[in-house]
């Protein structure tokens, strides 16, 4: 691994560089009624837009590799029979400026499933491959628990990662590009005393999380508590509106559905992200739906990503970001349930 | 316009379609004339033989009626009847047809005389001491939820109904089309929503303006009342701005009853034990429940 320093100055410059790609990156999209700043990935032009002080944001970066919505290919009906047009969506390299950890390695999740299984997503590895990605290190928040998901460092899924250590960024260089466009502003070769201003950061975090999954034998104990009291508590609380999966950087889920064109003419083939939790989720053609209760469909929410994921692909599918826990307004989160199944609390 | 449709080579039946109105505020038909970008496409599909809204023509012989509003009126019955005797299938278009509506609210009130007086003031009309859905009277084949309809699913419904495809709703609440319009959740904002527990289709229109949800397309599948309400009362929120919300299109009817007859009984129960009363309803005189 290659590491420089620069000096804070130097990230707008940075920025200008890079920015003749697209950028997206953490912006401010609000207040809640506390006024309390709340953030989204979006768009990005001018580095003043970024908000990189930003402590998570309420929808993951998922839609711009997993759309909510995404036509998949469009039919055209001509006068000796009908053509079809797939168009994988790609507009151009993405470069994603300020993405946390946790969300660098939903991505690497991610892969696992859509570009390095038998059957390669094409939509997805077609933009997953078209992106650059600069990391910033974070600070924990009361409902971050990637610390426990092993997730709050980013080991591989970038070009760049950014650590502020004061006065200055601490960066980790993982790609040709990020070192070619380093070398357009000014940076040094770190020092001695910047690996250590480094370790005493990372210290300093580590600290501060106060959420925790217990994961030892989860995939065990999950099979064990399968008729747990706990899931039908939690599923009593649950509205099955969908809100975790769709805020969830790693739940790909999705539906698809065939559309006409109003004019007879043409017609579409449309991808929409979809819910475990939703009533329809396990309802199966002739009308049968094998998860009808809240609670059966609550419980493999979590079967999928800390039991059947783990088997498949060593690790969970979770990423520990907290989103679902701070979005569900039933408030329901991870850590809590995973408790209540294990028999801790609750 | 008048070309004859065909689709993947076979010619399209073309079918008969007419629009009615009970009582209502013939907004839902608005929106039908209302998207002009994809109007002729969509009379390219049907044959439009009685529009009050947009045509002068009148024709008995239809084989689709679109039924806007409520019944609210004695000889509103024997025309929705008429209707019903002349169409294979009756589109109940609308909150109004599907619940009642808006107009149902007046069913929460005793007095019909009183409420005639304070709406219609020296013009009194003639009306039911109740409005319901066309359900309540005949056989209702499809229902288009919304207040008003949202244009881009009735197209959707219509190309759907030519081609001779299944017609679906979906069955999950608002906010999974929330959270992919990217919304900031109504209740982070202190305002009380329905999203939660409201048939999703329309895009979440309301919300998209930062207006929390009404429920004027009724309740999704598995809708968890009793939750949103837990919820809504930790937010500050309190049970009557709820119910105000459930109970203004008729949607959550049921839920609404069940509701209301636990508040009555709870009440008698704290009587009987010497509690105190609720404050008098701000709906004031001649309120029903």
């Amino acid at each position: 691994m290659i590491f420089k320093v620069f000096g804070k100055k130097e990230l707008p410059r940075l920025f200008d560089v890079i920015a003749v790609n697209r950028v997206v990156g953490p912006v401010q999209k609000g207040t809640d009624k506390n006024g309390s700043p709340l953030h989204t990935f979006g768009e990005v032009r001018d580095f003043a837009e970024l908000s990189l002080d930003y402590k998570t944001t309420i929808l993951s970066a998922k839609r711009f590799v997993l759309p909510f919505h995404e036509t998949l290919c469009t039919f055209r009906v001509t006068e000796n029979g009908w053509e079809k047009d797939v168009d994988f969506n790609v507009r151009g390299p993405t470069v994603f400026f300020g993405l946390h950890a946790c969300d660098i390695n939903a991505f690497n999740r991610l892969d696992k499933v859509l570009m390095e299984s038998v059957y390669p997503t094409p939509y997805y590895a077609s933009k997953r491959k078209n992106m650059f990605i600069i990391g910033t290190n974070c600070e924990p928040q009361p409902y971050c628990f990637c610390r426990s998901m092993g997730t709050d460092t980013a080991l591989h899924g970038f070009d760049l990662f950014l650590t502020d250590i004061g006065d200055r960024y601490f960066a980790e260089v993982q790609s040709a590009t990020a070192y070619n466009f380093l070398l357009q502003i000014k940076t040094a070769d770190p020092k001695e005393k910047d690996h250590q201003r480094y370790m005493d950061v990372v210290a300093e975090k580590n600290k501060k999380f106060t959420a925790h999954v217990d994961n030892t034998d989860l995939t065990k104990i999950l099979d064990m508590e399968f008729q747990s009291q706990a899931w039908k508590e939690w599923g009593d609380k649950c509205l099955s509106c969908g809100t975790c999966a769709n805020v969830c950087p790693t739940c790909y889920c999705y539906g698809v559905e065939e559309t006409v064109d109003m004019n007879a003419t043409g017609a579409r083939k449309i991808k929409s992200l979809h819910s475990c939790n939703l009533i329809d989720f396990a309802e199966v053609a002739g009308g049968h739906n094998f998860r009808p209760e809240r609670h059966s469909r609550l419980k493999y929410r979590y079967y999928h990503k800390h039991r059947g994921f783990v088997e498949a692909f060593e690790e969970s599918l979770c990423v520990g970001c907290g989103r679902c826990g701070e979005a569900c307004l039933a408030d329901i989160t991870v850590p809590e349930v995973i408790a209540s199944v294990r028999g801790e609390g609750h | 316009m008048t070309q004859e449709r065909t689709y993947l080579g076979v010619p399209l039946h073309k079918p008969k379609v007419a629009f009615f109105e009970l009582s209502s505020c013939e907004g839902c038909q608005l929106q039908i004339v209302n998207n002009e970008a994809t109007l002729l496409d969509f009379l390219s599909l049907v044959e439009i033989v009685n529009f009050r809204e947009a045509m002068t023509e009148r024709s008995n012989d239809y084989e689709i009626a679109f039924v806007e509003g409520s019944v609210t009126r004695a000889d509103e019955i024997t025309r929705l009847t008429e209707i019903r005797r002349n169409a294979a299938v009756l589109v109940a278009l609308g909150s109004c047809a599907c619940f009642g509506g808006v107009n149902q609210l007046k069913n929460r009130f005793h007095d019909i005389a009183w409420v005639k007086k304070e709406v219609y003031g020296k013009h009194p009309v003639e009306t039911e001491a109740e409005a319901k859905p066309l359900e309540a009277f005949v056989r209702v084949d499809l229902k288009i939820f919304g207040c008003p309809i949202k244009k881009e699913e009735v197209e959707k419904i219509v190309t759907n109904v030519a081609l001779g495809r299944p017609v679906q709703h979906p069955k999950f609440p608002v906010c999974m089309e929330c959270k992919a319009n990217e919304n900031i959740c109504l209740f982070d904002l202190g305002e009380p929503c329905l999203g939660p527990v409201t048939r999703a289709g329309c895009d979440s229109w309301c919300p998209n303006s930062r207006m929390g949800c009404w429920g004027c397309r009724g309740p999704a599948d598995d809708a968890n009342v009793e939750q949103l309400r837990n919820i809504a009362k930790k937010h500050g929120i309190s049970a009557e701005a709820m119910l105000d919300r459930l109970e203004c299109f008729g949607g959550f009817a049921s839920h609404v009853d069940e509701i209301r007859g636990k508040a009555k009984a709870k009440k008698t129960a704290s009587a009987a034990k010497g509690g105190v009363n609720p404050p008098s309803s701000p709906l004031g005189k001649g309120r029903r429940r």
